[in-house]
């Protein structure tokens, strides 16, 4: 039996009051969003309650909105409730000048490498992350290219010889 | 004088009783471009550490500038030895953040694509896994037989490893009768063959002492790195995405879902054997069911999603609509609806999830591939830690990395 929403709603929202910046049900799975420096809280939070139990981390990924001023970077976390088949996804919001969060790899041990890809590509600072280096790029590259600063090539664009690689 | 007195060891070699070794990024044993830098005393493992990201290929990054079908020819390139699973997940994600609704027959074709090359995939892993306990002829024997389900993807989409099969809303074409044949022919002699694959290796006394109790890890440790597919069944937790969350009508067939007990490599093992056998129960139920639809029904092998499906050539040359929808999807100029989705399926390895965000223009704002082998590897340098070296090999491979998968 899937977990009530409002259920998952009221506990975090007493537990943690004003920390809860949003909830959204329209798209397929529960979504909050909540302040960043609570993270670590609420994941253990919603581990070790009982009526929730969101034991299993799916996915953690990030995400880069340069328009949203003070909250650039995003971090998403897709977490499970594996007997209950109930999902929820979990955001925060850092500022691009200082992506700091707190890492959840003491909680799942899974998580170590999905936080490494997320530095990788984006430049999330996990805090007390146990080997916070990159794990897909080269270790000498000093950007992060899933940012929005980097668009890829314009696929109209003329000035290139084509002679040889043309398309 | 000793006769070795003239030998000159490095500084600090005495004292320092371990050996580093690399294996990899391409070494014979690791079926894949990765490295592992193992700290050794004699035999025994003692500290492993694993770099990946040799063959990344920023896959979600090129997925922020292609319109949707272009997509699906870099999820061909996930997990290459399952391609079409791959393809589907990612026109079913497509499915649902444009709420396209697929027929019954389509979901049923689609079934047993999925399953075939789920078969097609353990079949490679299980046998690799006996390549490397030394034993070669099993690898051979069924590779012949996985050319057999390549042969039903050439009749069915054109291409056989890296298919770019079907599209959002179905198939490009109908199946054909040929197709159908060939299926029947697989499901005639692949059982046998499968039977004696097994037999070759389940009680077979080196094999049985090669894998037993090797490279074990604990229920609790495999849902704490965020396992899933057959490695964590091999642990003895039954979640599988097809009964959790049924996708493509799932919900409509009758299939176990095998369990191990300790997640050791013989646990892995005889769980993508038994799950074989399972694919090919819902093969033969998917199938019975596609030749329930008759007469005008047989013909349905699409939804019915005009801004999103490819129109039929000859409709393109005669019907004005249909030119133009070719020419808006040809072109990626049809503009997807904003929102976010998140859609799993069941892959070989595991859940396959797909995050797609979407801000309303023709291509995917983000893209994230939840991959599984990524995902599971981290846990290598913990299954390994005080092994032996040869059998860290065989739980290498037992885990099935397919490094297309984990580099993206």
């Amino acid at each position: 039996m899937p977990i009530n929403s409002d259920h998952i709603k009221e506990k975090i929202n007493t537990q943690f009051g004003d920390g809860v910046l949003a909830w959204d049900d329209s798209s397929d799975i529960l979504c909050v969003e909540i302040k960043s420096e609570i993270n670590l809280k609420v994941l253990t939070y919603l581990y070790d309650e009982p009526s929730l139990a969101f034991q299993f981390l799916t996915d953690l990924t990030g995400i880069h909105y340069p328009e949203k001023t003070g909250n650039e970077i995003g971090v998403i976390y897709h977490v499970h409730n594996l007997k209950e088949n109930t999902r929820l996804r979990i955001k925060i919001f850092v500022p691009v000048g200082k992506p700091d969060v707190y890492t959840a790899s003491g909680l799942f041990s899974g998580a170590n490498w999905m936080e490494r890809e997320t530095f990788d590509f984006f430049g999330v600072n996990f805090i007390g992350h146990p080997n916070l280096k990159r794990v897909l790029n080269v270790d000498e590259m000093d950007y992060h290219p899933l940012r929005k600063e980097f668009p890829l090539e314009d696929q109209t664009r003329i000035d290139k010889d084509d002679e040889m690689f043309g398309r | 004088m000793p006769e070795q007195a003239n030998i000159v060891l490095p500084e600090g070699s005495l004292e320092k009783q371990t050996t580093r070794l690399n294996l990899g990024p391409t070494h014979p044993a690791t079926h894949g471009v990765f490295q592992n830098i193992l700290e050794m005393d004699g035999e025994r493992i003692i500290k492993a550490e694993s770099t990946v990201g040799y063959i990344h290929r920023a896959f979600e990054k090129l997925a922020e500038r292609r319109p949707l079908y272009q997509i699906t020819t870099l999820t061909d390139r996930l997990n290459y030895c399952s391609a079409p699973l791959n393809n589907m997940g990612w026109h079913m994600t497509c499915e649902k953040l444009l709420g396209v609704k697929t027929p019954k027959r389509v979901d049923y074709l689609r079934v047993i694509i999925m399953e075939l090359s789920r078969i097609s995939d353990h079949l490679i892993c299980n046998s690799i896994v006996g390549v490397d306990t030394g034993a070669y002829t099993g690898f051979l024997y069924v590779m012949q037989y996985r050319e057999l389900i390549y042969e039903i993807y050439e009749e069915v989409c054109g291409s056989r490893l890296t298919t770019n099969m079907g599209r959002i809303g179905g198939f490009e074409r109908n199946f054909t009768n040929t197709a159908f044949e060939k299926l029947e022919k697989f499901l005639e002699e692949f059982p046998k063959v499968w039977k004696e694959f097994e037999n070759l290796f389940m009680r077979n006394r080196i094999f049985i002492e090669r894998t037993k109790g090797t490279g074990a890890i604990s229920a609790e440790r495999a849902l704490n790195y965020s396992f899933t597919g057959p490695n964590l069944r091999a642990a003895g937790i039954d979640y599988d995405v097809r009964v959790h969350a049924p996708y493509s009508s799932y919900e409509d067939f009758d299939f176990i879902i095998p369990v191990g007990t300790t997640g050791d490599n013989y646990d892995r093992f005889m769980v993508r054997g038994e799950e074989v056998w399972q694919s090919l129960g819902i093969i033969r139920q998917a199938y019975e069911k596609v030749q329930s639809f008759k007469g005008k029904d047989a013909e349905i092998y699409h939804a019915d999603a005009p801004e999103y499906y490819l129109p039929a050539k000859s409709d393109v040359y005669t019907k004005m609509e249909a030119l133009i929808y070719h020419f808006k999807i040809v072109m990626g100029e049809t503009e997807i609806p904003a929102g976010e989705v998140y859609h799993s399926i069941e892959g070989a390895n595991g859940e396959l999830g797909f995050y797609l965000v979407s801000d309303g223009g023709r291509s995917p704002y983000r893209l994230h591939f939840r991959r599984p082998c990524f995902i599971y590897y981290q846990a290598y340098e913990e299954i390994v830690r005080d092994t032996m070296l040869s059998d860290a090999i065989i739980t290498l491979s037992s885990l099935n990395l397919i490094a297309g998968e984990m580099d993206a």
